[in-house]
């Protein structure tokens, strides 16, 4: 078993690349979810916002 | 000239974002199964190199990032292309969305390289070798993209100007490619792969082969997700997003 | 007379009015130039060694500094529309003003360069070489940075990134040019990479124009 983790003596290498690669696909995994959770949020946000009408001015109020 | 139906659907927010729903989960899943069979059998079943020892296994992770950032790189530059001459607004959403994950991936095969590069020629970075090169200028060209990206408010201003820099980007790749291995046949460095790398037998070959199918589900997986986020970013408070979040879109 | 030379002559009367601003290249690359010896205090071997990619990264750098004449200048007061709406095409715009800059700012600085050199000892021999190597890499250069000054023309603080996104696209340049150098310092042929930086400045030439034209029409819309 400990062979296994020194692996001939390059462990430290070896499993620095594996765990750097895992930590980097974590790492976009999250922020892909966390782009998609946000932008669905604001989205959400902004559809009962927009909900109620807004009345836009007339020509004579604005005068 | 009459285009396929499938065309014009592709260039549809909602139709698309429906198609990334249903495809996504399969495309993670398989994915990421996939890694992880390939790493297992990369880190224990396969053999070590009679040569390059346990470093070697290596092999199932830095030739696979190093390819898949690449072809971030590629589909950027189609997708920001194609968005640019006929004016589809989803094709630069796909370009967008394909930049980080690219510049991270390749950010991988850097970091990969250089731990791979430290048992095998005593350093870590070898700056003849024309991979590493090549990849650490792709790494920068999808960190000036990002930037360039970042500087305009104008998001269809910042689609298009982007755009011309990775058209003019991904001309160059091939050329800093084929320099920096020109420059290396006259210093003839060792490469990480020279005379075809580590002899793969099939035990190897067959993880080498599975992490590669792995790595690029997972981006397009990914790749997918931001899409998703983009669109729903540009779409504002359009009709069809609006009815799909009240009919509970998560 | 032809819209071509009215764009280059009006670019270089315009440069040369400020012709003070012109020597801020020059002096940028001397200080760089010397600022390398200074940290390294090398042997007179290593000098010639790192000597000649000394120079060629500091002509890199200190092209990069007079980007503002080429567009942001014209687009601050609105003559670069005028120049877009002109009857001319943009590309052929586009390329006087991209000959005007390398006139103005690379053609001093490759007369300082090979001055430069005998100061990290190359021999007098490979100076003709290097010279022509930066002649050579001349034009692919200046589209470059003409393109890095399109690309960021609309942009407040563009000065910054342009930087970061031309000297990745630089590299090549950098691989030939300093390997012709080195070739010619040894005494070998170097047919090979001044050929190369040929076909490099043929391709920015007869393409970067049309990238560049685009890219000033999307900024200023």
């Amino acid at each position: 078993m400990s062979e296994f983790f020194s692996m001939g003596g390059h462990g430290a290498y070896v499993w620095s690349a594996y765990g750097i690669t895992l930590a980097v696909l974590i790492v976009n995994v999250w922020l892909a979810r966390a782009k998609r959770r946000s932008a669905l949020q604001r989205a959400r946000a902004l559809a009962t916002q927009d909900e109620v009408p807004r009345k836009q001015p007339t020509v004579r109020q604005l005068q | 000239m009459k285009l396929p139906r499938w065309f014009h659907q592709l260039g549809s927010p909602p139709y698309v974002y429906r198609l990334a729903e249903a495809l996504a989960p399969w495309l993670g899943g398989i994915g990421l199964a996939l890694l992880a069979v390939g790493s297992f059998w990369g880190l224990v079943v396969a053999p070590p190199d009679y040569q390059q020892g346990d470093s070697a296994r290596i092999i199932y992770i830095h030739p696979q990032t190093a390819y898949v950032g690449m072809m971030a790189y590629v589909v950027l530059a189609v997708a920001a292309g194609i968005g640019y001459v006929w004016r589809i607004k989803l094709a630069h959403a796909v370009a967008v969305s394909a930049a980080p994950i690219g510049a991270w991936f390749t950010f991988c095969a850097l970091v990969t390289g250089a731990l791979w590069g430290r048992p095998t020629w005593g350093t870590y970075w070898q700056w003849g070798d024309p991979r590493i090169m090549s990849e650490a200028l792709l790494l920068f060209l999808f960190l000036g993209y990002l930037a360039l990206r970042g500087a305009f408010d104008d998001r269809d201003k910042a689609d298009r100007v982007t755009a011309i820099l990775a058209v003019v980007g991904v001309v160059n790749v091939p050329i800093i490619h084929y320099s920096v291995e020109w420059w290396n046949s006259l210093h003839q460095t060792s490469t990480l792969f020279a005379d075809g790398g580590p002899a793969m037998t099939a035990d190897m070959l067959v993880p080498f082969l599975i992490m590669f199918a792995g790595f690029t589900l997972t981006f397009y997986w990914l790749l997918l997700r931001r899409l998703q986020a983009e669109i729903v970013e540009r779409e504002g408070s359009a009709r069809w997003l609006r009815e799909w979040l009240a009919e509970g879109a998560r | 007379m032809n819209a071509f030379n009215a764009v280059l002559l009006r670019d270089l009367r315009v440069a040369f009015r400020r012709w003070s601003e012109l020597a801020h290249p020059l002096i940028f690359f001397v200080i760089v130039v010397t600022l390398f010896p200074l940290a390294l205090s090398p042997t007179a071997a290593q000098l010639r060694e790192v000597g000649i990619g000394v120079l060629w990264v500091a002509t890199l750098l200190s092209s990069l500094l007079a980007l503002d004449g080429l567009f942001r200048s014209d687009a601050d007061d609105g003559s670069l529309e005028q120049l877009l709406l002109a009857p001319v095409p943009m590309t052929m715009t586009v390329l006087a003003k991209v000959v005007a800059h390398a006139t103005v700012t690379l053609l001093p600085l490759l007369c300082l360069v090979p001055l430069s050199a005998l100061s990290f000892n190359i021999p007098l021999a490979a100076l003709p070489t290097l010279a022509l190597a930066l002649v050579l890499a001349a034009p692919t250069l200046s589209v470059l940075v003409a393109l890095g000054a399109a690309l960021t023309v609309s942009l407040r603080r563009g000065g910054s990134i342009v930087g970061l996104l031309v000297l990745p696209l630089t590299g090549p340049l950098l691989i030939f040019g300093t390997r012709a150098t080195d070739l010619s310092v040894n005494g070998e042929p170097t047919a090979a990479p001044l050929l190369l930086l040929s076909a490099l400045a043929v391709l920015a030439v007869s393409l970067g124009p049309f990238a560049i034209a685009a890219a000033v029409k999307v900024g200023l819309e």
